[in-house]
């Protein structure tokens, strides 16, 4: 099988990096992870209430806002800007996480 | 009659379409300039390249043209094309541009150190591939017949698979990044502007919804023609758990009041195929490996839902005005019915201004053919990658030099695009959405549940994750294949489904159980075989989570692999 090549700007990166084990990689992977699934959860919340506000609450959401029924708004209309600002969240924090693990892995502790 | 207007937008496009294709050609030289674009396209070029790839023309037409037919229930259609995106960006984007493949069944093999699995990625990659082919063919084919009078269908399925196929010989990812990113403007453009046209002449968005009242009478605010007997009423079509969701169980006898708990396990169903089925499509997973790293990954990724989000925004106005103004479109089916709505709503404005209406509806035109064209474009390209990257490249020649690897390329290219073609031919009876729905249902039962698994969790196996696709694959196109087939007479399974409406619809929308089906056989099964896991599993981690200042990266770079072997 054909491995794949290390990218040939940093060869000696590695080894200069002593954290870089599993004990590093949990934490990364246990801060990642809870990031996007807390997004997730948001979106999910948002995705998965609406079929049950039409079922439980058919009226509410029926209800006319200009020529939108709400429910109609809020799907066809709202539903973009929504998504929208939870992806902007998930990546400021993400690249916020990654400056500090990078920053922690050089041994930069602040 | 020929409509000259149509004729020379729909022209145009073609035309610049292959003079991009020429001009990128001399700008595509190496095997990574054909395979990943030299992973150097910037995050604006690349999202609006992504886009432009993925509004096909089932986005372009098809969502209009069900919002038009059966009304809200069809919303979840784009909101989740859009939004699938998101789940891409919050697992997957990021950690798979890290660990530097070319393609999916690269990953496969790196991520688990199995040559089969690969191949069995690669069998995954031409099938969903495939499947998504069948229909962009059939609405080439449908919408020259509607340019053209009296065209037969194969002609234009002929015709734009052959441009196409030359367009993604000539230049590759490279060549088709810059053609997309023109066409995904190109779609917006005819979306939006014939749109704004026909509101400022017939009354806005939200009027014409207001026209379809609950209750009482129907306020005379704008004109609205009467329906035809087989347009849904009002209620039904305004209101959640319409016709699209509340089918199996009207037609098993059971009474109104009672089937909105299977009308909301339908939309439910739906939700997860389409939102894991986008962050499953191969197509649209290779596209994140031209982007420089994983930051600009993610980057692409939002701007992607913010691009393609603008642009789901308008098709259900279509409908929506399509059901007020052109009502007649509910008596045909097919690319004769609702689904031509985008094409014909412009022509109306030829009452009041005359000529701009077929002006606008050529413009309409020159944005389908920009969505099959791009769509297609992307499939051939992934298609290609794998039969001439993964098979020739890592299963066949190994050693073979960059120049065999580009010369693979480009016959591979020809190959896959006369096989689409020839498929494409045969589908003229298949519906487009049941072609899409497969691809979908397919790429969320496989691919997804692969990708997300293999990327947060350690512990998975070779084994596991090949049951897990295989399993959940399989299943889902087995009993999406038997209602489809079931449906065209070829199964006599029709008494069946009226007795059992809930059947109906896990086999019709089965994401519910495809999914967890596919990550529970990976979890199983890798938990049997935890002696598997890869011995340099912290290390494979390290790359695909850890960011790129600290150099884990990986690269599968021609030059540096052929030498290396």
């Amino acid at each position: 099988m054909q491995q794949p090549v290390l990218a040939p700007e940093r060869p000696a990166l590695r080894s200069e990096l002593p954290a870089l084990d599993a004990d590093f990689l949990a934490l990364l992977m246990r801060r990642q992870l809870t990031l996007s699934v807390s997004c997730a959860v948001c979106f999910m919340s948002l995705l998965l209430g609406l079929p049950l506000a039409n079922y439980f609450l058919p009226e509410l959401m029926a209800r006319r806002v200009g020529g939108f029924t709400l429910s109609w708004l809020i799907l066809g209309v709202l539903f973009f800007p929504l998504v929208w600002t939870i992806s902007f969240v998930f990546i400021r924090r993400s690249m916020a996480l990654e400056a500090a693990e990078a920053a922690y892995a050089k041994g930069e502790r602040p | 009659m020929i409509d000259p207007w149509i004729l020379s937008f729909s022209l145009v496009t073609v035309a610049v379409t292959v003079a991009m294709g020429f001009w990128t050609a001399g700008k595509s030289k190496t095997a990574s300039d054909f395979f990943v674009a030299g992973r150097s396209v910037s995050v604006g070029w690349n999202a609006s390249a992504i886009s432009g790839e993925y509004l096909s023309a089932a986005s372009f037409m098809g969502v209009a043209g069900m919002v038009m037919k059966f009304g809200y229930d069809a919303l979840w259609y784009p909101v989740c094309y859009a939004c699938g995106y998101l789940f891409l960006l919050l697992f997957i984007s990021g950690p798979l541009r890290r660990f530097g493949a070319y393609t999916i069944p690269d990953f496969a093999e790196g991520r688990y150190d199995s040559p089969l699995f690969r191949k069995i990625a690669v069998i995954f990659v031409l099938a969903i591939g495939f499947l998504y082919t069948m229909p962009q063919m059939k609405g080439a084919g449908t919408a020259l017949a509607y340019i053209f009078p009296g065209l037969p269908y194969w002609a234009g399925v002929v015709l734009v698979g052959a441009v196409v196929t030359l367009n993604v010989a000539l230049g590759g990812m490279k060549g088709i990044t810059v053609v997309q990113a023109f066409q995904y403007w190109a779609k917006m453009f005819a979306i939006s502007v014939p749109l704004f046209v026909v509101m400022s002449v017939y009354g806005s968005y939200s009027t014409h919804l207001g026209m379809n009242a609950a209750e009482g009478p129907v306020p005379a605010v704008a004109e609205r023609l009467p329906l035809p007997e087989k347009a849904p009423e009002d209620l039904a079509w305004i209101s959640p758990f319409g016709p699209l969701t509340t089918k199996a169980a009207a037609a098993a006898g059971i009474p109104p009041e009672g089937r909105r708990p299977y009308s909301l396990l339908y939309t439910y169903s739906l939700i997860i195929a389409l939102v894991c089925g986008t962050a499953g499509l191969p197509h649209i997973l290779v596209r994140f490996y031209t982007n420089p790293d994983g930051a600009a990954a993610k980057r692409t990724t939002m701007w992607v839902m913010i691009l393609i989000g603008v642009f789901y925004v308008f098709p259900p106005v279509f409908g929506v005005l399509g059901r007020s103004l052109l009502p007649d479109l509910y008596s045909a089916t097919g690319a004769k019915g609702t689904d031509k709505v985008v094409l014909e709503l412009p022509r109306l404005v030829n009452e009041r201004l005359p000529v701009w209406g077929s002006i606008l509806s050529g413009v309409a035109c020159a944005g389908a053919f920009a969505a099959f064209m791009s769509t297609f474009s992307g499939l051939l390209v992934s298609m290609t990658g794998a039969l001439a990257h993964d098979v020739y490249g890592r299963i066949f020649r190994p050693a073979s030099s960059q120049a065999e690897r580009l010369k693979a390329f480009k016959v591979s290219a020809v190959l896959i695009g006369a096989v689409a073609v020839a498929l494409g031919v045969q589908v003229e009876a298949f519906d487009i959405n049941f072609m899409v729905g497969q691809a979908f249902a397919i790429a969320a039962a496989s691919y997804f549940p692969l990708l997300f698994m293999s990327v947060w969790w350690r512990g998975m196996t070779t084994k596991g994750a090949a049951a897990g696709m295989l399993g959940g694959g399989l299943t889902a196109l087995a009993s999406i294949t038997l209602t489809s087939f079931s449906d065209l007479g070829y199964i006599p399974l029709a008494g069946f489904w009226t007795t059992h409406p809930l059947l109906r619809i896990l086999c019709e929308q089965p994401a519910i159980w495809a999914v967890p089906l596919a990550i529970g056989l990976m979890a199983g099964v890798s938990l049997l075989t935890r002696a598997d896991v890869p011995a340099d599993i912290v290390k494979k981690m390290l790359v695909l989570h850890a960011p790129e200042s600290l150099g884990l990266r990986q690269e599968y770079d021609a030059e540096h692999a052929v030498a290396a072997h």
